[in-house]
């Protein structure tokens, strides 16, 4: 017989029944019920199947602590895999699986051979595919994945939300056990803002093992209903995951129940001061086959017993060595289950002794259980006592082998955790600033003292002074406390058990073998075994198995126990959804997205739109094809041919300002920039302090001290920085302010041959002959009050002019330009079209600007002024960067127009071997429609002297090979006639 | 998660912040030559355990680049000034 429903008792709402189903089948639970409570309740033990071996396993714990019952629950998109059966509310409609089995949970073909064990030892990953046998991972990996592993995750979008609140409090208590209880209380009534935080659905920690209307029940009520108070909130159900810098916790909110808007909230929490009562988690006992459906933790068991009204078995042996224990062992008798109680010691105390007697408990004295035995549930323990070695009939082992302080938040910030012999455990080293740690996380298990020490900690991290209890809770001196500390001299690992079958980790399947043999095999240091065996290394890290396998190792040694430091805590203490941590940033909410002040219109006349960092732009239009192979070609005619105008808003723009802005301009541009007249632009490039190019754009000289700089889209926020930074930090003497005004300007640019004409139809009182606005002149002026700040440049090698006005007015201007260029043809084009028109050009872009190149390897050395000196410009000599033989810049002109190179390509001189990194690479390609075939740039050694050789241009990924002759950059009108005229 | 108190905005996130890189190292004259000096300012950095003086940008807020102390080893954030004040620069308190 297994798990069944007490017929009284309990929190649970026998008011509320609520069906379930688990691996198809029906159940029914009630109100309050954890779906590992309601499962037990309903005579489910087998509940999955372990990592590796395939093994039957159980219920062990009663909250976090749980390695073997993680379960799926939903369905379709929405089903969430590997949660704790005991984390997981009981709701309507709940619909759960186990994991990890196949065909069935009952009866799993992995378990059944019982060959996994063999090979799946300590390190197996490591000596099977090494060496020579290494590519058979290759060929074994999809196997072994799929014989080892946990629940699958859905591969459709998840359908629930999460959400991240950032909020503050002056003080945050973790753990609403008596300890944090009552901290939280003393806390608020001192007057602060006071945030209290419990894992479980309930507070109470500790307090609710026992049974409803024992003092410890009282107590808790009582506090409870003084924590109505306004300045103290109490969020059940959330963890704190981590503790961070300046002591910011992490706080994951399980919001859940089905319908719930939010699944998960992850709240990220800047605290005045912290109060950590994280409590502690009980210790596995080691035997033969501890892992059996039915061996447990012996607190948990008093848990399912008290607070969900469900025993584990009519027949339960509860061994311990220690007193803590002994409570459970009188509930259950009091229950109505038969028990028997195996103490390891020889004398435990008397007040104890004599009450098991009284309750009619079986008590056996310096009695050590040895193995388990029953294969898919507990049928009986073979246990090891003065008078030899007994079998006793059982359905359920609750074992209490000690307590491990939750050191998890304490260490989270680097603290180390130091070892306390007398509690035979690790408590938290010296607490960092703010932080304080109380309760049974500090070995304190007296309840009564670990409440007076909440008090305590409360009142100091509400600033108070220490004063007397409240009186208003009730008496606390008789809650239970006695010693649980295992009594050192017992080894952990019974004599003549076979390690093999002892299970430290049950999540991972980690074995007292295994800990063993990596020792015999030199991993020494406890951080090693742990990777070398993957101990700890599961989703629950080793809650109930590190410091059982440290005292393993130590006994493997021959040293004491407590010598060895932990292995090292880090956030998450619990597992969290990757949808936690992102919150609302996912889809379209993940980055802002930009929009220029004619993004409408665009949409409006059949432009694509392309993200471009996190602009969107139109990448070609409609009227000039519905794809873009053949739009771009179109557009980029219509610019040679007639005229076209182009949305360049999303360009860098900067006003300089000062007295010093023309030297400060001088410093920062390879060019100089003190003979710039007024009324006139001037290309400028920057480097970077370590020589290489960093961003180029055009400067305008507006008046004597002031300046309209453009940069790249890309790096208009980096070279704001970059400017900025100098200004403050390195030339602070000089006179200079710069603005960023990128989103103060709209900006367009209309090029062609009949771009004068349509600028002189759309702006009819501006004179924008080529006298008075010549290449590279700079006009201010205005159309019906929209001002308009005109830049003759071109990018695209055609006459053109930019034309700038302030955003409000970028529509309007737009719209003015194509209603006025309708009679010279004026077309719209996109970015594919702009660097089509400056490849043909040679003009370098972002593939050419890629942080590895310089004004050498450009082909713009000449724009270093010698004059002065300029950012970079030394480094920039290093020798490296002036080797003869870095790649230059070229133009590459496919030999067969069938073949055309692709971006990326590497190039190798047609007489050579392809293979390695060649000598340079394709940036750019484009069609050329005025010449007739596709046109590249690329950077090869040699530059200028390899005119003429032929190259390969290569592309192993989708083996295309295209053979390109090395010529001059500038592909069309290389005198700039069609610019200047 | 580093709160940087920014002289003109009071004690903020370090999220609206970007690092700048050691503020220690003092860059050559602009008309300096020697290029032993230069790269020393650009790529050689001490790696110091406990305070160190770097430079962030409050970039999603007043903008200002400033000189922030802070302890490597406990990410204790010891003092903030303006990157122009040479004092801050030269690694004296005020």
């Amino acid at each position: 017989m297994t798990g069944f429903r007490l017929p009284t008792g309990g929190r649970i709402d026998r008011s509320r029944p609520i069906d379930f189903r688990f691996d198809g089948r029906t159940y029914s639970g009630f109100a309050g019920d954890t779906l590992a409570s309601a499962l037990m309740a309903n005579g489910v033990r087998l509940v999955g199947r372990s990592f590796k071996y395939h093994r039957p396993r159980g219920i062990v714990g009663w909250g976090v602590e749980e390695p073997n019952a993680l379960v799926t629950i939903g369905e379709g998109a929405a089903a969430v895999p590997n949660l704790q059966a005991t984390m997981v509310d009981l709701v309507p409609g709940l619909v759960a699986r186990s994991q990890n089995r196949w065909p069935s949970l009952g009866f799993d073909l992995m378990a059944a051979t019982g060959l996994f064990a063999r090979f799946l030892g300590a390190g197996f990953y490591y000596k099977t595919f090494m060496g020579p046998t290494r590519g058979a991972w290759m060929a074994y990996e999809p196997h072994i994945r799929r014989a080892a592993g946990l629940g699958k995750a859905s591969r459709d979008p998840d359908p629930a939300e999460y959400e991240i609140v950032h909020e503050h409090t002056d003080v945050l208590v973790v753990g609403a056990g008596p300890a944090g209880m009552a901290a939280a209380l003393a806390a608020a009534d001192a007057g602060s803002d006071t945030l209290l935080v419990e894992q479980m659905a309930e507070p109470g920690g500790q307090l609710l093992a026992s049974c409803a209307g024992s003092a410890e029940d009282t107590w808790r009520r009582a506090a409870l209903d003084q924590a109505a108070a306004p300045n103290l909130r109490l969020l059940t159900r959330t963890t704190a995951i981590g503790l961070y810098d300046g002591n910011v916790v992490g706080l994951l909110e399980r919001v859940g129940g089905t319908g719930a808007l939010v699944r998960e909230r992850l709240r990220i929490v800047r605290p005045g001061r912290v109060v950590l009562a994280t409590g502690a988690i009980e210790r596995p006992m080691l035997f033969a086959d501890n892992d059996r459906p039915g061996v447990m933790l012996a607190g948990a068991v008093r848990h399912f017993v008290n607070h969900a009204a469900v025993a584990p078995g009519r027949r339960v042996l509860v061994a311990t060595d220690n007193d803590s224990a002994y409570p459970l062992a009188f509930d259950l008798a009091a229950a109505g289950v038969e028990v028997v109680l195996a103490d390891r010691r020889e004398r435990p105390p008397d007040a104890l002794v004599e009450r098991a007697a009284a309750a009619g408990i079986d008590l056996r004295r310096a009695a050590t259980p040895r193995a388990v035995s029953g294969r898919r549930g507990v049928r009986g323990i073979e246990i090891r006592g003065p008078d030899g070695t007994v079998h006793v009939a059982c359905d359920t082992v609750a074992c209490a082998g000690g307590w491990t302080p939750v050191v998890h938040l304490a260490s989270h910030r680097g603290a180390k955790p130091v070892f306390d012999a007398a509690l035979d455990a690790f408590v938290p080293g010296p607490p960092e600033d703010g932080i304080a740690c109380i309760g049974a996380m500090m070995g304190v298990y007296d309840t009564a003292e670990a409440i007076a020490q909440g008090e305590r900690a409360g009142l100091a991290a509400a600033g108070r002074a220490a004063r007397r209890a409240r009186s208003r809770l009730p008496a606390v001196s008789a809650l239970a406390g006695g010693d649980v500390a295992s009594p050192s001299g017992l080894p952990v690992l019974p004599a003549g058990a076979d390690a093999a079958t002892v299970f430290l980790d049950q999540q991972n399947d980690v074995t007292a073998k295994d800990v063993i043999q990596a020792q015999a095999e030199g991993y020494r240091s406890p951080e090693h075994t742990k990777r070398y065996t993957t101990l700890g290394m599961a989703t629950d890290q080793g809650k109930t198995s590190n410091i059982n396998a440290l005292k393993v190792i130590a006994e493997a040694r021959g040293e004491t126990f407590g010598v060895m430091a932990t292995t090292t805590f880090r956030p998450p203490y619990t597992p969290l959804t990757l949808g936690a941590l992102a919150g609302r940033n996912v889809g379209r909410n993940k980055l802002p997205e930009r929009l220029t002040p004619m993004h409408d219109w665009h949409l409006a006349k059949g432009a694509r739109m392309i993200e471009t960092g996190l602009w969107m732009r139109p990448w070609f239009y409609r009227w000039a094809g519905a794809e873009v192979g053949a739009a771009y070609v179109g557009e980029m005619m219509q610019v040679r041919e007639r005229c076209g105008i182009a949305d360049i808003s999303t360009l860098g723009k900067i006003d300089v300002v000062g007295p010093d802005a023309a030297e400060f301009l001088n410093r920062v541009y390879v060019n100089g920039w003190k003979g710039l007249a007024v009324g006139r632009a001037r290309y400028g490039l920057m480097l970077r302090e370590d020589g290489i190019v960093f961003d180029d754009g055009t400067t305008s000289r507006l008046a004597e001290d002031r300046y309209f700089m453009t940069t790249t889209t890309a790096n208009a926020g980096p070279v704001l920085n970059h400017l900025e930074f100098y200004l403050e930090a390195v030339w602070p003497e000089l006179a200079v302010h710069v603005t960023s005004v990128s989103d103060q300007w709209a900006a367009m640019a209309v090029a062609g041959p009949r771009s004068r004409a349509v600028l002189r139809a759309a702006f009819a009182d501006l004179d924008v002959s080529n006298a008075a606005l010549p290449h590279m002149g700079v006009l201010e002026g205005a159309a019906d009050g929209m001002p308009l700040r005109i830049l003759r440049l071109s990018f695209s090698g055609e006459r053109a002019y930019e034309v700038y006005t302030p955003a409000g007015f970028g529509l309007a201007i737009w719209e003015r330009l194509i209603a006025a260029g309708a009679p010279f043809d004026l077309k719209p084009y996109g970015i594919e079209a702009m660097g089509g028109l400056r490849i043909e050009k040679g003009h370098v872009a972002g593939p050419e600007l890629d942080g590895r190149t310089t004004l050498r390897d450009l082909g713009l050395e000449r724009m270093g002024s010698t004059k002065k000196p300029y950012l970079g410009d030394v480094m920039a000599r290093r020798p490296h960067l002036t080797d003869t033989r870095r790649p230059r810049l070229v133009g590459l002109d496919p030999i067969d127009p069938a073949k055309r190179p692709r971006g990326g390509a590497i190039l190798f001189f047609e007489d050579e071997m392809i293979a390695g990194h060649g000598r340079g690479h394709v940036t750019s390609v484009t069609y050329s429609p005025t010449l007739g075939r596709h046109v590249a740039l690329g950077l090869i050694e040699g530059g200028a002297e390899a005119h003429g050789r032929i190259a390969v241009a290569s592309y192993p990924v989708k083996e295309e090979f295209a053979l390109v002759r090395v010529v001059d950059p500038v592909f069309l009108d290389k005198e700039g006639k069609r610019l200047a005229d | 998660m580093l709160q940087i108190p920014c002289p003109f905005c009071g004690p903020r996130d370090h999220a609206e912040f970007t690092y700048g890189g050691d503020a220690g190292v003092t860059r050559p004259e602009m008309d300096s030559d020697d290029l032993g000096a230069w790269v020393d300012y650009v790529f050689i950095r001490d790696n110091p355990r406990g305070p160190h003086r770097e430079f962030w940008h409050h970039v999603h807020g007043c903008r200002e680049w400033l000189v922030v102390e802070r302890d490597t080893a406990s990410h204790a954030i010891l003092g903030a000034h303006r990157a122009r004040d040479r004092r801050a620069r030269e690694g004296r308190r005020e």
